[in-house]
């Protein structure tokens, strides 16, 4: 036919297309995360801000910040949790604790890790966490209740739209680390 | 190619088709493209009618407000797997065929490039949704979490997640192929004379959609496989405990899913563009602006994504930007409505089945379109979130887009491929018995989505129980008009005795309607002589 290149020429370019395209998927991945933190200004990671980020800063005494607080569970974790103060009024700029209870209340010992969320996103860049227990691994023990801080400040630089922040964690179990926890523990339970 | 032999291709011309014999040798090991195409439309159909059903029972359960047919874990899985036999199984499926079957005798080609291929992608198909289906019967049921998979709700299933991602899987390998076959045949097959720009419009719009499928379907299968990494192995793409982000999956499927909408309306617009100028006797208005049209909206579907998830959590830029680019397609969408409407003008129209089904996809689009555009502004998107308003809206573009498009291109063709004429009667009432109960189906959820009914729940406000009765009549009508389609099409192909003609209808041009009817078991195998006023924009100078 007049019009024809050869058929495996098409083939191994689309081929490579599509190749391309698969990969593309999971270069999203890496490629969501440089756009959020670089572009956006979203922190995805949970890490500690460090002292020097405080010591810079001065109390902003002529704004007050609304912070809510959200405890969830996630359904596969049988634990409560709970926060002992569903408001708090801060001035961005000064280091704040707020505490947190959480009690296991299965018969067995649970590794359980809570995930912060930030409202509005835009505004969690500006949400800094100098101690939390979300930071690390939780283990309680069956029955046990702990109580746990998260120490935070909130940047100066907040836009000044920004009232009010919601900070909320979920607690998911880890169920790998409660398992290397029976492992290493306690023998493991009898067959039933 | 090149090569063809022209004594070999004379002595095929001589004798009968020579098809070959015994049921499995007929079918089973076909590379004709017209037996896959066939093959592709009974299985699109006998999946219509499945995922059909399923719809019934949705109406019937939404029938009065309060569970009274069904537990919600199933009317769950009643809503997952209507959405995914619909887009996998019926819609896709079937444009796939109706390209088999007519685009090589469109553009003058003796079959497609790659015919054993073709066999492959058209017969892992039908094991594909067997996965898919069986999964309903096997023990902890069928997907609950939406045919859109979000984790971490989809991750909650049992064995089923596997199954439907191995479905997935395979009907995206499938359509890859077939569009990898489509994409070779478009560009290397065209007889001499049938430059690309004077392809007829049906052609042109798979052209576009099979780079789209090519670009979009492997990203949806990189996006699965996470989803089943994450279930199965341990990882944390997607798992907020792992330090994954589900909001990330919703970025990954959409990358998909927004060019697969368009993926499943830019064939229709193909055949809308050649049945209109055919009952209007009159070229197609703006052949070019058509084309342009359609590389356009294929190009913006890409940079969109982001506006089936406004409700997220964005940051402000980028509401705005997916705001701005949805609202852009609305540009090249209206080239083409304007465009039918001036192919319609001052044409001497006579209103044939096909024709009454392109010109209630033409209207009935345009209404889906519209409330598309409202869904696009952002604040007011935040109302319409998961709401029968956005079930209104994807119903409008694919029941009477989609959908009304393909009906409409089998009536169209339907003659050529079978050789006997359908029964017009029976064709009107269909037409007319589906075009009242779909909008009596579809339109109240318009009302019922403004005023908060959300979807994908099975019990709902007693605000809302006159409306969903409404729309449950409308649903039962439209699903048992569906059989008058079946027996119109079982009538032509086995028990009409009126032939068709090698044109079909006084308007029809184009290189298909050369052929005599039923179009030969091997057509084209030497290449045609081609004069511009054989094709189906007519005679236009470019």
């Amino acid at each position: 036919m007049s019009a024809g290149g050869s058929h495996r020429g098409v083939l191994k370019t689309t081929a490579i297309v599509v190749i391309c395209a698969f990969a593309f998927g999971f270069a999203m991945v890496p490629a969501y995360r440089i756009v959020c933190e670089h572009v956006l200004g979203i922190r995805l990671a949970q890490t500690a801000a460090s002292a020097s980020t405080l010591a810079g800063m001065s109390e902003d005494t002529s704004r007050t910040i609304t912070v809510q607080f959200v405890a969830n569970v996630n359904s596969k974790l049988p634990w409560t949790f709970a926060t002992e103060q569903p408001i708090m009024q801060v001035h961005p700029g000064k280091l704040v604790d707020a505490w947190f209870d959480a009690t296991n209340t299965s018969s067995h010992d649970i590794v359980g890790n809570a995930v912060p969320s930030v409202a509005p996103s835009a505004a969690s860049a500006f949400f800094n966490k100098t101690e939390c227990f979300c930071f690390t691994e939780q283990v309680l023990k069956a029955g046990e209740t702990r109580r746990m801080p998260v120490r935070f400040f909130v940047d100066p630089r907040l836009p000044r739209d920004v009232r009010e922040l919601t900070l909320s964690y979920t607690f998911y179990a880890n169920e790998a680390a409660t398992q290397r926890l029976s492992n290493t523990v306690s023998p493991p339970p009898a067959a039933g | 190619m090149a090569a063809v032999n022209p004594a070999i291709s004379d002595i095929h011309a001589d004798e009968h088709d020579h098809k070959p014999h015994g049921f499995l040798h007929r079918w089973l090991f076909t590379t004709n493209h017209k037996d896959i195409g066939t093959l592709y439309l009974v299985f699109s159909l006998t999946a219509f009618f499945i995922g059909g059903s399923f719809a019934m029972l949705i109406r019937a359960e939404l029938f009065q407000p309060g569970l009274q047919l069904m537990q919600p874990e199933f009317f769950n899985q009643l809503t997952t797997m209507h959405g995914l036999i619909m887009i996998f199984g019926a819609i896709m499926p079937a444009f796939v065929g109706l390209a088999n079957w007519m685009i090589p005798m469109m553009i003058g080609a003796p079959d497609m490039a790659l015919p054993r291929m073709n066999n492959w992608s058209f017969w892992i198909l039908p094991f594909a949704f067997l996965l898919l289906v069986m999964e309903v019967f096997l023990p902890g049921g069928g997907p609950q979490g939406g045919w859109t998979m979000y984790p971490p709700l989809a991750l909650e299933g049992g064995a089923n997640v596997a199954f439907m991602i191995f479905a997935i899987h395979l009907m995206g390998i499938s359509s890859i192929m077939g569009a990898i076959n489509i994409i070779a045949t478009i560009l290397n097959m065209r007889a001499p004379g049938m430059d690309l720009l004077k392809m007829p419009v049906f052609v042109w719009s798979w052209l576009i959609t099979a780079f789209l499928l090519i670009m979009v379907m492997p990203v949806l299968a990189g996006a699965v496989t996470m989803l089943l990494t994450d279930k199965f192995f341990g990882t944390s793409f997607f798992h907020a405990a792992g330090g994954g982000d589900p909001v990330m999956f919703q970025h990954i499927f959409w990358f998909f899913g927004h060019p697969e909408v368009y993926i499943m309306i830019l064939p229709a617009f193909g055949i809308i563009s050649e049945i209109i100028p055919t009952f209007s006797r009159k070229p197609l208005f703006g052949y070019q602006a058509m084309v342009y049209s359609l590389a356009s909206i294929a190009f913006l579907s890409c940079i969109v994504w982001a506006h089936h998830m406004f409700a997220v959590g964005m940051p402000l830029g980028g509401e705005l930007f997916f705001m701005y680019g949805t609202m852009l397609i609305g540009i090249p969408t209206g080239v083409k409505v304007f465009n039918w409407v001036s192919t319609m003008w001052k044409g001497s129209i006579t209103f044939e089945t096909p024709m009454l089904f392109a010109i209630a996809f033409v209207v009935l689009f345009t209404i889906g379109g519209f409330s598309g555009v409202m869904c696009a502004i952002v604040p007011a998107d935040f109302q319409y979130q998961d709401t029968y308003f956005v079930v209104a809206h994807f119903h409008y573009v694919l029941v009477t887009g989609a959908l009304f498009g393909i009906m409409a291109a089998v009536y169209y063709w339907l003659p050529k491929w079978s050789g006997n004429m359908y029964s017009e009667k029976w064709g009107k009432i269909h037409f007319w018995s589906s075009v009242i109960s779909v909008n009596v189906l579809f339109f109240p959820q318009h009302f019922v989505g403004l005023a908060g009914m959300p979807r994908r729940i099975p019990d709902y406000n007693v605000a809302f129980a006159d409306f969903n009765m409404m729309s449950s009549i409308g649903g039962f009508w439209f699903g048992l008009s569906q059989f008058i389609f079946l027996g119109v099409i079982i009538h032509c192909v086995y028990y009409s005795r009126q032939r068709a003609t090698a044109q079909v209808w006084e308007g029809a041009r184009g290189l298909e309607w050369t052929l005599p009817s039923p179009a030969p078991y091997h057509s084209f195998s030497t290449p045609p002589v081609i004069t511009d006023d054989m094709l189906a924009h007519g005679n236009v100078t470019h």
